[in-house]
């Protein structure tokens, strides 16, 4: 078997078992842990696919700033384990069943339709990738063609900024804090 | 602005943090116990707690003859010991209506402004090192040590030095001491200068302790803060001046005062009265008179060993003061130094007997542990640290 | 012989090696080392002799023999664990402050590649953005530590860690922006060899901190920062939270955390050399030999190499040094300090950065299509 057909497989048996364990475990800040651990194999499995720029941002903005503050948030809230008895069964969670089965057929749906069968898109071969760099490819690509789309994101992000600020701010003057 | 629907602030029932700082912790040198709570890292309640370095000193005095209570006095500020033996003596001098000759109380004055130098350098040290800059404080540690060793010069010990007695010192200054002082203190303005080089100057030293841990004069002189802390405030009240002792009238010194009562103004407060104190020093070994290093009052003072051994007089004086100690006359005295964290007192009541009727000290940083709470509300935990630093409490004089 | 050239020749097993050699034989070395120079060095700062005492027999050497002391003492000292502290977090913290610092020197080359063969683990694409990413993941060490402890102190450690630690992140990417933008690549490989391109006819190198004077003193604080040395180290602030995040540890695990710190110290002096002084780059020094003004040494390559490798070291350790010596000369910042530096100055400072960045970039391309 190929050398790299072996890390594929190691990876995914990781990231599918990481992703479990965040369903599984009881604890809170085990659940998060989980979940860097899947993250951290998944951007392997990117590095795999020659995209090592969506690897390393992979884990730079989930693995190294999302994660973190979820983790944050966990501690400061002082979460403890959950100690409810196994499965039971309730109508909302009978909803989310359902919700995951569609979403589940959605995804299978796509992935066997033909646009995504794995291969060179257009000129974007593997050579053409080795040659440039993903992280070339990825700029040129966003700052041209995508340029809208990517401008109009980052007013959403500074948006959502400015709205964090408002509500952290207004907490501090109502409850007569000194500022 | 009834139509307007207020939004409630975000509430997650979140309650100060309560932590407790000390007995056992880097910053409570000293030992004292902080009980702190947190609103984030922003202290809204702090009491102190002290009492674990309470070793009854005031009790101990009753019980034991005037001239054995002055080793105790060593370990009331244990980093400027001469300063509560001369205290201790002059309050038991007023008792006996005595006072020690010149060159006694030039030598007191001397040696009482070591002190005071060792004093500020561990208290100045101290801040820098807990905000960091430790190189300045081995820095000031090493010329205090330099200064210490003046004092064994002296004394025969660096800190338990047991040095002034009722009506005179131990001994007198030894041969070639002033030489060998004056070269200690040049070393100390050198260090002095190199340590201010490194730190004030330096903008995270400075917003560290600018504007931190303010109490107004107002607030201080109700709290009755004195000496450094007080003059931080702007207060220019010293005891060296306001009610001098020993030979401060004849030498010529100035109060630095500061503006705000910030840590900072302390700090520097603190810096030029080691400059005065140097001077102080130069000036009192210039005017260092010859003749003796105590009294000849043999109520205070053992005769001469002829004189024990050729005359009746001074046989019985000598078998008094070995078997009863020197016996003040009944009444009170109060004598105030100025310490080296301000104003040091002593106060003594006798009934006539070898033992005092009562002994009570007047710590100076016990007004302003009890302040503690006041000037550390509202600033973050880690300015404690530098509040803390700057007040300067000693255990041993705070909880006698 | 031959079935060992070919074994060698085999890149999987030439990686293995350079890893060996790189993260066992430099950093690591280096990083114990360091663990005495630091108290050396310091000691030198405050007028006093440092350690000198460990001895084995009559031989001191001057205090060497205290980085294997320090080494045997934790490894006997009592491992404890806290009541209340969770057990398998407690334990795996430490080494997630490990990872992020040895993980660094994959990329970061010794000397400039010979043949097919390169002084550097991997020359991957995404260069310094693997860096990032790495050290993004550093954060987990203080913040786990600080959590799983039990300790209020610990956990104020941690919180501080955190924000400082995310904070701190940005600015350093941000900095960086203007060298990539400079360099127009993010590979490590290019950002050195562009640092051996010259003004005014081969005179004066175009390191990065020539070229990004503004960046390397933003690198550098934010690289202070996301190590937590001081001035930065509020989330360890000894004087008012003890330790921090890691008060709880002792023995191994707690040499894990200051071996982690030491190597952070050496990861940062290499890459700030490879960033921002030429990598292993001597100035007119080519894979042929010197040239200046015209006038040519001719070196082996072998020679050319060594000296490159020298080079690097030698830069690395001056940084190392000045790391050091930046901790025993100015005192802590207070953590909202730190925060404040961050945001309202360094974040500023960045953006403005790359805008200049952009417009003379911009204006020489203009200049030069005339």
């Amino acid at each position: 078997m190929e050398m790299q057909l072996i890390f594929f497989y190691v990876f995914a048996v990781l990231s599918v078992g990481g992703a479990l364990s965040v369903l599984l475990f009881r604890s809170p800040v085990y659940c998060a842990m989980a979940l860097v651990g899947t993250f951290g194999f998944l951007s392997a499995i990117f590095i795999l696919l020659n995209s090592e720029f969506v690897a390393a941002i992979q884990l730079l903005i989930y693995a190294g700033a999302i994660m973190v503050l979820f983790l944050f948030v966990i501690m400061l809230l002082n979460l403890r384990t959950d100690k409810s008895p196994g499965l039971t069964w309730s109508l909302p969670k009978l909803l989310g069943v359902a919700v995951s089965i569609g979403i589940l057929s959605q995804m299978i749906g796509v992935i066997n339709s033909p646009a995504a069968k794995i291969g060179p898109k257009d000129i974007f071969s593997p050579q053409y990738l080795d040659e440039k760099g993903s992280v070339k490819v990825i700029g040129e690509i966003l700052f041209t063609d995508y340029v809208l789309p990517f401008e109009i994101i980052s007013v959403l992000l500074m948006v959502a900024v400015i709205g964090a600020v408002i509500i952290a701010k207004r907490h501090d003057t109502d409850s007569g804090g000194e500022g | 602005m009834t139509t307007k629907r207020r939004l409630k602030p975000l509430d997650f029932g979140a309650e100060p943090m309560k932590i407790e700082l000390g007995p056992s912790h880097p910053a409570t040198h000293g030992i004292t116990r902080f009980a702190i709570e947190l609103d984030g890292e922003v202290v809204v309640k702090m009491e102190a707690e002290i009492g674990y370095l309470h070793r009854g000193f005031e009790k101990e005095a009753e019980a034991t003859n005037y001239i054995k209570i002055m080793p105790y006095t060593d370990r009331l500020n244990y980093v400027s010991p001469l300063i509560n033996n001369v205290g201790y003596a002059l309050t038991v001098e007023k008792l006996f209506g005595v006072e020690a000759p010149p060159r006694a109380q030039f030598a007191r004055v001397i040696m009482c402004e070591i002190s005071r130098i060792t004093d500020h350098l561990t208290c100045n040290g101290a801040t820098a090192m807990e905000i960091g800059a430790m190189t300045v404080f081995l820095w000031f540690l090493k010329v205090r040590e330099y200064l210490w060793e003046c004092v064994e010069e002296v004394t025969g010990a660096r800190l338990t030095t047991n040095w002034a007695r009722i009506g005179g010192n131990a001994n007198d200054l030894p041969d070639g001491f002033l030489p060998m002082l004056e070269d200690r203190l040049q070393k100390v303005e050198a260090v002095l200068l190199e340590g201010e080089a490194l730190i004030l100057k330096n903008r995270i030293f400075i917003d560290r302790v600018k504007d931190v841990g303010i109490l107004s004069k107002e607030r201080a002189i109700e709290h009755a803060f004195t000496g450094p802390m007080l003059r931080a405030c702007g207060v220019p009240y010293d005891v060296r001046r306001a009610d001098p002792y020993l030979v401060y009238d004849q030498l010529d010194f100035e109060i630095p005062v500061g503006t705000v009562g910030d840590c900072f103004d302390r700090f520097l407060v603190r810096q030029e009265e080691i400059r005065q104190s140097i001077s102080i020093i130069r000036q009192a070994s210039d005017k260092l008179p010859p003749g003796d290093f105590h009294c000849r009052d043999r109520r205070v003072w053992m005769p001469d060993k002829y004189e024990v051994f050729n005359s009746i007089e001074g046989l019985i004086d000598h078998f008094k003061i070995v078997m009863d100690g020197p016996q003040p006359p009944p009444g009170e005295a109060y004598q105030a130094v100025e310490g080296g964290n301000g104003e040091l007192g002593f106060y003594i009541v006798s009934d006539g007997s070898g033992q005092p009727l009562k002994c009570r000290v007047r710590p100076p940083c016990f007004n302003f542990v009890a302040a503690m709470g006041e000037m550390t509300v509202g600033h973050y935990l880690a300015d404690i640290v530098p509040i803390f630093g700057s007040i300067n409490m000693i255990g041993g004089e705070l909880e006698r | 012989m031959d079935a060992i050239l070919e074994i060698l020749v085999n890149p999987a097993v030439q990686a293995i090696l350079k890893i060996a050699v790189i993260v066992m034989g430099f950093v690591m070395l280096t990083g114990t080392v360091l663990t005495l120079m630091e108290r050396k060095w310091m000691s030198a700062v405050q007028d006093r002799l440092g350690p000198n005492r460990a001895n084995v027999g009559r031989f001191t050497g001057h205090g060497i023999l205290h980085i294997a002391a320090d080494g045997l003492k934790s490894i006997f000292k009592e491992d404890t664990i806290p009541e209340g502290a969770d057990r398998v977090i407690f334990t795996i913290a430490p080494f997630f402050a490990l990872f992020a610092s040895i993980v660094i020197w994959a990329i970061i080359p010794f000397a400039a590649p010979i043949g097919g063969f390169t002084f550097q683990i991997t020359d991957v694409d995404i260069g310094i953005l693997l860096v990032l990413a790495v050290t993004s993941m550093g954060v987990y060490g203080a913040v786990l530590a600080g959590w799983c402890s039990n300790n209020k102190f610990a956990m104020l450690g941690a919180t501080r860690a955190t924000a400082q630690m995310l904070s701190y992140e940005i600015f350093l990417g941000l900095s960086l922006v203007g060298v990539f933008m400079v360099n127009g690549s993010v590979t490590v490989s290019t950002l050195v060899e562009n640092q051996n391109t010259y003004w005014f006819d081969g005179l004066i190198p175009k390191w990065g901190v020539f070229t990004q004077p503004l960046a390397f003193v933003l690198f550098f604080t934010a690289m202070l920062a996301e190590m937590k040395r001081l001035p930065f180290d509020a989330p360890e602030g000894e004087s008012e939270i003890i330790a921090g995040y890691f008060l709880e540890y002792s023995g191994m695990r707690w040499s894990t955390f200051m071996l982690a710190e030491y190597l952070a110290i050496v990861g940062t002096a290499g890459l700030t050399v490879t960033l921002f002084f030429g990598g292993y780059h001597i100035p007119w020094l080519f894979a042929d030999g010197f040239h200046l003004f015209g006038w040519i040494l001719e070196l082996p390559v072998w020679l050319v190499a060594l000296l490159q490798i020298g080079a690097f070291i030698t830069k690395t350790i001056f940084f190392c040094w000045l790391v050091i010596i930046l901790r025993w000369t100015i005192p802590r910042f207070r953590f909202d300090q730190i925060m404040e530096l961050g945001w309202k100055k360094m974040l500023p400072l960045a953006l403005a950065n790359v805008m200049v960045t952009a417009l003379v970039l911009l204006a020489i391309d203009h200049w030069q299509a005339g």
